[in-house]
């Protein structure tokens, strides 16, 4: 108790003496930084510090819900792998996990980004599949559905869907929907990253399960593909959530490392409005204050899940249990 | 043996008539022939590879995609790329070839960063210290009893001679002046990356443990403490600790005694991991049985008695594998302090590059050369981890 009265009384002695203004007022303040890309609000410079940081939290958001996503499908694909009797996939995969876990997000996240950003050719000659999904250093154009909306000269209002392609001519590649460089290698790299560590995860959870259980199931005659579907995950899957949580929550705290590839996520933001007003204090504690929001998010809605997945399990233990009910 | 009477026999013979009509015998199976070694060999191949026409299918996009990769590495690595120091060469292989030459001309600064070049040999030596003190002591045997004094007795002293070498006086007292001082704003590449993750390590498994006891304590406030701590720290990534370790300790303690940035790096990661810690160590109190405790608090040993001869002992032998993770976690997190501009690894190979325009475009070689120091260091750390572990199944 004493030692956090001394650290905030020499904070306090601190800021006094260096004049450093303190407070959240600078908040409504103009940011006068533009950002480079955004994700369902718009932004410029003219715009204030809070919108930006919102712009950063929808950016984290945005990369993380990516990251999620594939790093899952991935994981349980690799972690299938790694636990099968074929040597073929189980040396592939296991490279692949002992590859990816020893090396440090950090240079793989780097690494990424140098290859997309000087391996691939300039957005003037792209790699292109069927003319919808273009590829080139300046990011992966993609097609997709736009909203319009316009006023005809009588007044009325039109608006409709509108499918939309990238077109790509002398200039480069155009469109709508655009995945920037900065994006992708964050995303790809946290996604390989996690699910390198989430395959590792499926294996001790497929691992825990009785061996019987297959057995049993394969003497029934299911397909390998129906034994892990129908028998072996639904069990693992008890083994599996409380750490898989964990690593969620690792990738949305790993998406911080956006700083260094330059991706606007809400640390990126963070630290430029800090330079710009020097409020420390005040970046910091809403960087974490993010961070611990999304956190109790993730841990919310996956006890809830599990919580959830416990109680369809008991009931269908209760269902298959040898107890004969009672008579009337 | 007893000998059978007649009506016995008869019955017996009457019994195999029956069974004979029953059964048909199988005649003995033939020495195996070539034949059927080739049929076994297929068994054995049918459980390789596959009979089922989707997984076969499966197999055998994913083997040519892993052989195409495969390819293009060679053919970019080794095939076209350029080995010699060869500033021209690397040029016109680019784009078709790697460039290890970069490696040749550049690794001291990757390796020892902004290190007067002079003095480099000093950083070495410091590495190849640490390095063979750290190698003796992932031997089980260096931590019996009768060893263990020994061990520790040697680590001080590496750490002593550590920053000798590196700071060029003993202690950093002008008094023993030996070399060149060298300022820690100066000390850049490997070893800063061992001294910052040995450094946090030695520093965060106690208070880990500390906290951790303070977690499973009885005390409501103590615990209470505890817990917020190490959830509000597992909840914010590392980034924004090394952000308050370089912004805010400054304004936290009395003006006119800011310590320098590596301190307060160390610090920071220290505080960051102890969370993490903790945690681990949590597990292994929990595997402690609960007749431990009551067996030491009835030969009426005080709390820490009880800890510290009972539980712990116990308690730290059943999670040395998660401690090693826990290292290795360590370990690659100190990649990140390159962001607050300390010049480890990761940040003197920006250093050595981004400054030259000749050499700058092969930065992916560079990315790898310092990739396969960190996957050396964690695969070995994580091997040894593996051992214990079944080493602690077996026991």
């Amino acid at each position: 108790m004493a030692a956090v009265l001394w650290l905030g009384h020499n904070t306090w002695i601190n800021l006094k003496q260096r004049g450093i203004q303190s407070g959240f007022d600078f908040l409504s303040d103009t940011a006068g930084f533009d950002i480079g890309e955004t994700f369902l609000i718009s932004f410029d410079g003219s715009q204030a510090y809070w919108q930006a940081f919102l712009v950063g939290v929808l950016n984290t958001l945005k990369v993380s819900a990516c990251g999620l996503v594939m790093a899952s499908f991935l994981g349980v694909m690799v972690g299938l792998g790694r636990s099968s009797v074929r040597p073929l996939f189980k040396l592939i995969c296991s490279t692949y996990i002992e590859l990816i876990r020893n090396i440090p997000l950090m240079i793989q996240l780097l690494m990424w980004y140098v290859l997309l950003v000087e391996f691939l050719p300039p957005s003037t000659e792209p790699y292109s599949w069927f003319n919808h999904i273009y590829l080139s250093q300046e990011g992966l154009a993609y097609p997709g559905l736009l909203w319009l909306q316009s006023t005809d000269p009588s007044g009325a209002i039109l608006s409709l869907w509108v499918w939309d392609r990238p077109i790509f001519d002398a200039q480069g590649v155009h469109g709508e929907f655009n995945f920037s460089p900065e994006f992708l290698s964050l995303a790809v790299a946290l996604s390989l990253y996690t699910s390198a560590f989430i395959a590792e995860i499926v294996r001790a959870g497929i691992q825990s399960v009785a061996k019987g259980q297959v057995e049993a199931a394969q003497s029934l005659a299911l397909t390998p593909w129906q034994i892990q579907r129908w028998v072996v995950l639904p069990q693992a899957a008890r083994m599996i959530a409380p750490p898989l949580t964990n690593q969620y929550l690792n990738l949305v705290k790993n998406s911080s490392l956006a700083v260094v590839v330059g991706y606007p996520d809400v640390v990126n933001i963070a630290n430029t409005a800090l330079n710009q007003t020097g409020r420390a204090l005040e970046c910091i504690s809403i960087l974490m204050g993010v961070y611990l929001m999304f956190s109790l998010a993730i841990a919310l809605v996956m006890n809830r899940t599990n919580y959830k997945a416990r109680q369809y399990l008991q009931r269908g233990d209760d269902i298959t249990s040898n107890k004969v009910p009672a008579r009337s | 043996m007893n000998t059978l009477r007649p009506s016995q026999e008869s019955a017996l013979a009457e019994n195999n008539k029956s069974i004979s009509h029953v059964y048909t015998w199988v005649a003995a199976r033939s020495a195996p022939q070539a034949k059927d070694r080739v049929i076994a060999l297929l068994l054995r191949l049918r459980h390789y590879i596959t009979t089922q026409p989707f997984e076969a299918l499966f197999s055998l996009g994913l083997a040519i995609l892993v052989l195409q990769l495969l390819s293009l590495a060679l053919n970019w690595g080794v095939i076209h790329a350029v080995f010699q120091v060869d500033e021209s060469a690397c040029q016109s292989a680019r784009g078709e070839g790697a460039c290890w030459g970069v490696i040749g001309e550049k690794f001291r600064m990757i390796l020892w960063g902004r290190f007067p070049y002079q003095e480099q040999w000093r950083s070495a030596t410091a590495c190849c210290l640490i390095l063979a003190i750290l190698a003796l002591s992932v031997n089980p045997r260096a931590w019996t009893p009768r060893l263990k004094p020994f061990t520790l007795g040697a680590w001080v002293v590496t750490a002593l001679a550590f920053h000798t070498l590196m700071a060029g006086s003993f202690l950093g007292l002008r008094f023993f002046q030996i070399w060149p001082p060298v300022d820690t704003e100066l000390w850049g590449g490997l070893p800063l990356t061992l001294i910052l993750s040995l450094g946090s390590i030695a520093l965060a498994t106690p208070l880990g443990i500390v906290l951790a006891l303070g977690r499973t304590s009885d005390m409501p406030i103590v615990r209470s403490i505890c817990v917020i701590y190490i959830e509000l720290v597992r909840g914010v990534p590392l980034i924004s600790v090394l952000f308050m370790a370089s912004f805010m300790f400054p304004l936290l303690l009395p003006s006119l005694q800011t310590p320098d940035v590596l301190l307060r790096v160390l610090l920071g990661i220290t505080l960051f991991s102890a969370a993490y810690t903790a945690e681990v160590v949590r597990g292994g109190l929990q595997a402690v049985d609960h007749g431990q405790l009551e067996a030491a608090q009835s030969l009426s040993l005080g709390y820490w008695q009880t800890q510290r001869c009972v539980i712990l002992p116990q308690a730290l032998a059943h999670i040395i594998p998660g401690m090693v993770n826990n290292f290795i976690a360590i370990f690659k997190d100190t990649s990140l302090v390159t962001i607050v501009s300390l010049y480890e690894l990761t940040g003197s190979l920006g250093l050595a590059l981004n400054g030259d325009a000749n050499w700058r475009p092969y930065k992916l070689e560079g990315y790898l050369f310092i990739a396969a120091i960190y996957f050396v260091f964690c695969f070995t750390l994580s091997r040894i981890s593996r051992n214990l572990e079944s080493r602690l199944a077996r026991r």
